[in-house]
């Protein structure tokens, strides 16, 4: 019955891609809004990469312009402005692009190097310096070619920031239609940009919290298909998937520990929510609270011995910290009267939560460390908060009028963006760990 | 929840089909006492042994219980139809289901949480009353099955909600 079911939303997934790709207005309409006036965004040029005579259906130069205006920290250079499309180092005439103000330029170009291979080659170049600063080849199919534009982007983040590039990841996330009062909750994989929605698990009952593996080859999830909750794994690649929990009451919140090895989750079978500890070989439960308050939403520090969780043991929901081994807790907000649903920024200090103030819920990030925190949305119904693998900026889930969708913002609240979504309410984005 | 579905559909099924001789309507819980005044009338023609006042009363009493925001206390104004709901039962045993809601304001997962309280507030009260609680099935949806749709104050006080069914 797995099988099929498996099988079935492998083929709901094509049909899905079909329709995606009849419909959709294309990834342009991305709306950028930088909101941080005194933001002083890198000026570069990317110049269109030279296609010798290769028909690629996507503008690898646009998406890399898109990722690195996404990023907040760059400004692009329109390509109608510019004075020539150099396509190597050596083409170059610095003056044009000095002209133009751009501090750095990227020129590249593609060949065909065997069969149903293609390689981009491409130079970074500092302006003002005269000089390359980076040049790299990375090659694929002509089914690739967003792959390898991301991958360019990456390249070039990192090396004019020094952070790490996210732009190959990927996010999940849920979408519900509703028709004649009839729902369809659909669990999505798509590339961090938005593009190629695939999809994953479809069904009439809700599904809730997808959480990424380390690895980023699997998805754990909460699916209602049985008539109560229960949570599965699911392999993204051969799309098998496993039923974990069946227990009475709340099965929720699955967390994968970050060496794979166990999942953090909250069970109420004993009569109010608990976080239990399920280790993934030997099938064993081991309950980590104990109290007759609701604990919940546990996420893992990167250390692999403390989770963090929501409780709302002392009176309203707030985020506290569980020394696994210990079983001692400790709060850690008290700044207003709702935290919840902790999200760990890889620096293992900046911890992004949903936070209540005056009546609206926005998210905020706050420092393990110093104690402060900081709102980072302006919204009032801002919800489920995922920090990129890089921890530059973090996705969560907002409304536009009644309609649910994604939203991203910068850890330091400079740059704010929507994701384009197709369809429905979307909600509850997971963003992947790197994928390579 | 198939199952106790079916079965709970199935005995207002039948419930209906006796009282009217036709009626295929699960929604006929909700009639008023006019309604089933008319109806009853007709089922003098049918074998009337099995049905005796509290069974018509089950049908007229408030299933839908609501709360304030993150509480799961019982309103004053829920007392009524659920000491209806609870004797009934009690003279009457079936399987019934309690599904706890949440309004879409704070986290899904705690959202979840605070569904599964609310309807077990429900259990508790009504196990109280002397309800046997293996009749009793509790589930949550959290925030995932609205009632009312929209931003606002009107929709989030209908969605904060225990269903009974």
């Amino acid at each position: 019955m797995i099988g099929k079911s498996a099988k079935s939303s492998m083929v709901n997934g094509l049909l899905m891609l079909l329709l995606l790709a009849l419909a959709s207005p294309g990834y342009s309409e991305l709306v950028i809004r930088v909101t941080k006036g005194n933001d002083q965004p890198t000026k570069i040029a990317v110049a269109p990469i030279a296609m010798g005579g290769v028909q690629a259906k996507e503008d690898i130069s646009a998406i890399v312009e898109a990722d690195l205006r996404r990023s907040g920290l760059f400004e692009t250079i329109e390509r109608r402005d510019m004075l020539a499309f150099p396509s190597r180092a050596t083409d170059v005439y610095y003056r044009d692009w000095r002209l133009l103000g751009a501090e750095y330029l990227v020129a590249g170009n593609m060949q065909r190097i065997a069969d149903g291979r293609y390689q981009v080659e491409f130079s970074l170049l500092n302006v003002s310096g005269q000089k390359t600063v980076l040049t790299h080849k990375v090659s694929g199919t002509l089914s690739q070619m967003r792959d390898l534009a991301h991958l360019i982007s990456d390249k070039i983040y990192e090396e004019i920031t020094g952070i790490r590039g996210a732009f190959s990841t990927r996010l999940a996330y849920v979408t519900a239609t509703r028709i004649n009062d009839k729902y369809t909750y659909r669990l999505n994989v798509a590339d961090a940009d938005g593009a190629r929605e695939k999809l994953v698990l479809e069904s009439r009952e809700p599904i809730m919290s997808p959480a990424w593996s380390g690895d980023g080859k699997e998805l754990a999830y909460v699916s209602f298909e049985t008539g109560r909750p229960a949570i599965f794994r699911q392999n993204l690649v051969s799309a098998q998937r496993q039923q974990l929990t069946n227990f009475s009451g709340l099965n929720g919140a699955p967390s994968w520990s970050p060496d794979g090895k166990q999942m953090a989750l909250v069970l109420s079978k004993d009569g109010n929510p608990e976080i239990y500890l399920l280790d993934l070989q030997s099938k064993q439960f081991s309950r980590l609270t104990r109290h007759f308050a609701i604990d919940t939403e546990p996420t893992w520090m990167p250390d692999g011995k403390h989770l963090l969780f929501t409780s709302d043991r002392g009176g309203t929901p707030q985020i506290y910290k569980l020394n696994i081994a210990t079983k001692a807790t400790e709060r850690l907000t008290f700044s207003g009267n709702y935290n919840a649903r902790p999200s760990l920024a890889p620096d293992g200090r900046t911890l992004a939560m949903v936070h209540r103030q005056s009546d609206t819920f926005h998210i905020a990030s706050f420092d393990l460390k110093t104690g402060r925190m900081i709102e980072l949305t302006e919204t009032r119904l801002d919800e489920s908060p995922t920090v990129a693998p890089n921890g530059a900026m973090l996705m969560y889930a907002t409304k536009q009028g009644d309609r649910g969708v994604l939203a991203a913002v910068s850890l330091d609240a400079g740059v704010r963006y929507v994701l384009p979504s197709s369809r429905g309410d979307v909600r509850e984005p997971a963003w992947s760990p790197f994928l390579r | 929840m198939k199952v106790s579905f079916i079965k709970s559909g199935l005995s207002a099924l039948l419930l209906a089909a006796l009282l009217t001789g036709c009626s295929s309507n699960p929604v006929e819980e909700q009639q008023t006492s006019t309604d089933i005044e008319d109806t009853s009338v007709q089922t003098g023609q049918v074998d009337t042994s099995a049905i005796d006042e509290s069974t018509v009363e089950t049908v007229t009493a408030d299933t839908v219980f609501y709360f304030d925001f993150d509480k799961a206390l019982l309103k004053p104004e829920s007392r009524a139809a659920l000491l209806e709901h609870a004797a009934s039962l009690q003279s009457n045993p079936r399987n019934v289901r309690l599904e706890g809601h949440a309004d879409e304001r704070g986290t899904r997962e705690y959202n979840m949480a605070l569904g599964e309280r609310r309807a077990n507030a429900v259990k508790e009260f009504m196990v109280l009353q002397g309800v046997s609680p293996g009749l009793i099935e509790v589930i949550s949806y959290g925030e995932e099955r609205a009632a009312a749709y929209g931003s606002n104050d009107d929709a989030w006080a209908l969605n904060r909600r225990v269903e009974l069914k």
